[in-house]
């Protein structure tokens, strides 16, 4: 069975339509990549799937109905949103902000533990954890905000456009680890990326938006190796 | 010189409770980007809801923290109740409903208790262990008591997992709620934190200008002098600027006459939203295009 299940999902902003009625799945333990153009749904999409807009259409998580719930319910089925400009708490410190990753969890043990091996996967945040975390360079509120997300112990990480601002070397970077966490740790991914190249070598499973409709989808292999796909949406 | 030390450390003691104004309306304006005008007749309100208790023989200090206790529950619930339907309303209805708070809680205490003036009692004992002629001890004690229930809320802010919660609610709601924070529930509490806040400063300011429905008309006015000096992003900023008020309101009463107390504290305002917008201890905010 699907971790994710999502069928006809629609998206409103007011009166304006921008997803009309997708439909995808991601596996336990897959990376699923969501490409498209500068408006294509991409954002809007995973703002969907926790809630942070008004939708039609059902979102099965691990077979149950998250569609209609608020926010601050879907993330403790284990769903954690690394949010479009990263969300950072700008004004506490970088630890709080981790610890505010953890905030619907109880077990301070775990949570001490899961802090130690996000240091372990980012050691400059550890080196900066006493700091504002409003006064960190754009990759390390981006590996901030990969942490936090992780501080949830999540099931599945909604990722929009964690290389967006951030130089070729800490991508690549940043990359690895998010590889490193699907691998061995399991966490399912959907990531949304402007950037195909990187996220088609990354996920497993790709799907194209334009105009909030699903184009075309495949695995990643396959849309890499296509010409026409690559001319026409991917442009490169 | 005597005086002018007297001066100062009274106005120090009324500085604590424009302090307590001033920061109550600041955890508001944090919250919900509006600044309450009702925020001196809530507590007024709780001061009437203590006087009541004291009046059917219950203890000082019992009826102090059952007050405290009915003003947080209170607060939490005018946000649930009129705020929470309110949120994405614009400034105009947010103003006409502060307007309308001010009015209900004015006219309720009045017809409830009357608009005569009733003594308040003061807890603290009428004659200081020590010998001075520089503050009284109502002044004394008022000063003391502000300056704990002070440390703490900055505890609750800085050290517990609930306050980190309300501080990340307010400043980001919206990265609030992808970590799992009831972003609604915290805006209430930051409510409830803020009537019980300005119900201490109500209740120790009682005794001095004695009780009555618009007992806080001037120390609404000085309070949010503080906020604005202080500057409206910064509550440590507003308890300054509070303190600072205080002491500026007896100098000025003593230069220029007491009949133009009031306006200082609106030259004070005008000043600084010309000259220094953020106040003093503000974060400027920067707007990218």
């Amino acid at each position: 069975m699907a971790l994710l299940d999502v069928n006809n999902l629609e998206a409103f902003y007011g009166p304006i339509q921008a997803l009309h009625g997708i439909s995808f799945s991601l596996e336990q333990g897959g990376i699923t990549t969501i490409l498209g153009a500068n408006g294509a749904g991409k954002t809007t999409t995973l703002r969907a799937i926790c809630g942070m807009v008004k939708t039609g259409g059902d979102v099965k998580f691990d077979g149950e109905s998250i569609a209609g719930k608020k926010t601050e319910s879907i993330v403790r089925y284990g769903v954690a949103h690394v949010p479009e400009g990263r969300g950072t708490f700008v004004r506490v410190s970088t630890e709080d902000n981790l610890r505010l990753g953890a905030y619907s969890r109880r077990d301070a043990a775990g949570i001490a533990e899961d802090m130690e091996r996000v240091y372990g996967y980012f050691p400059r945040l550890k080196e900066r954890r006493e700091q504002q975390a409003g006064t960190l360079s754009g990759g390390e509120q981006q590996m901030l905000a990969v942490g936090r997300a992780l501080m949830l112990r999540p099931r599945l990480m909604l990722l929009d456009e964690p290389s967006f601002g951030l130089a070729p070397l800490i991508v690549r970077e940043l990359f690895e680890i998010l590889r490193v966490i699907n691998k061995e740790e399991g966490v399912s991914m959907l990531l949304v990326e402007q950037n195909a190249t990187l996220a088609l070598n990354l996920a497993d499973n790709a799907y194209l938006l334009e105009t909030g409709r699903v184009v075309i989808s495949g695995t990643s292999d396959e849309i890499s190796a296509d010409e026409t796909i690559r001319q026409s949406y991917l442009g490169y | 010189m005597e005086e002018l030390i007297q001066q100062v450390l009274g106005g120090i003691a009324t500085g604590a409770i424009y302090a307590c104004i001033a920061l109550s309306v600041v955890m508001i304006y944090q919250a919900i980007d509006h600044f309450n005008f009702a925020q001196g007749e809530m507590a007024m309100f709780s001061a009437f809801i203590t006087w009541q208790m004291i009046d059917w023989g219950a203890n000082y200090w019992v009826a102090f923290f059952i007050c405290i206790a009915v003003s947080f529950i209170g607060g939490v619930a005018i946000e649930r109740i009129v705020f929470a339907p309110l949120h994405n309303a614009p400034v105009f209805t947010h103003i006409v409903v502060f307007i309308a708070l001010f009015q209900i809680f004015n006219a309720g205490a009045g017809f409830i208790w009357e608009f005569t003036i009733k003594e308040f009692p003061s807890p603290f004992p009428e004659r200081l262990p020590f010998d001075t002629t520089l503050i009284g001890p109502h002044e004394l004690g008022m000063t003391v008591v502000t300056l704990i229930m002070l440390g703490l809320i900055f505890l609750f802010f800085r050290f517990t997992p609930i306050g980190l919660a309300m501080r990340a609610a307010a400043a980001a709601p919206d990265s609030a709620r992808l970590v799992g924070i009831s972003v609604g529930w915290m805006l209430a509490l930051g409510w409830g934190l803020a009537a019980a806040i300005g119900a201490v400063g109500g209740m120790m300011i009682a005794p001095v200008v004695y009780l009555e429905p618009n007992m806080m008309l001037g120390i609404l006015l000085y309070g949010f002098a503080g906020a604005v000096v202080g500057g409206l992003t910064s509550p440590g900023g507003a308890v300054l600027g509070g303190f600072l008020m205080g002491v500026i309101e007896p100098l000025a009463g003593m230069a220029i006459g007491s009949e133009l107390k009031l306006t200082v504290a609106l030259v004070v305002i005008v000043t600084i939203l010309i000259f220094k917008p953020s106040g003093l201890f503000g974060r400027v905010v920067v707007q990218r295009v």
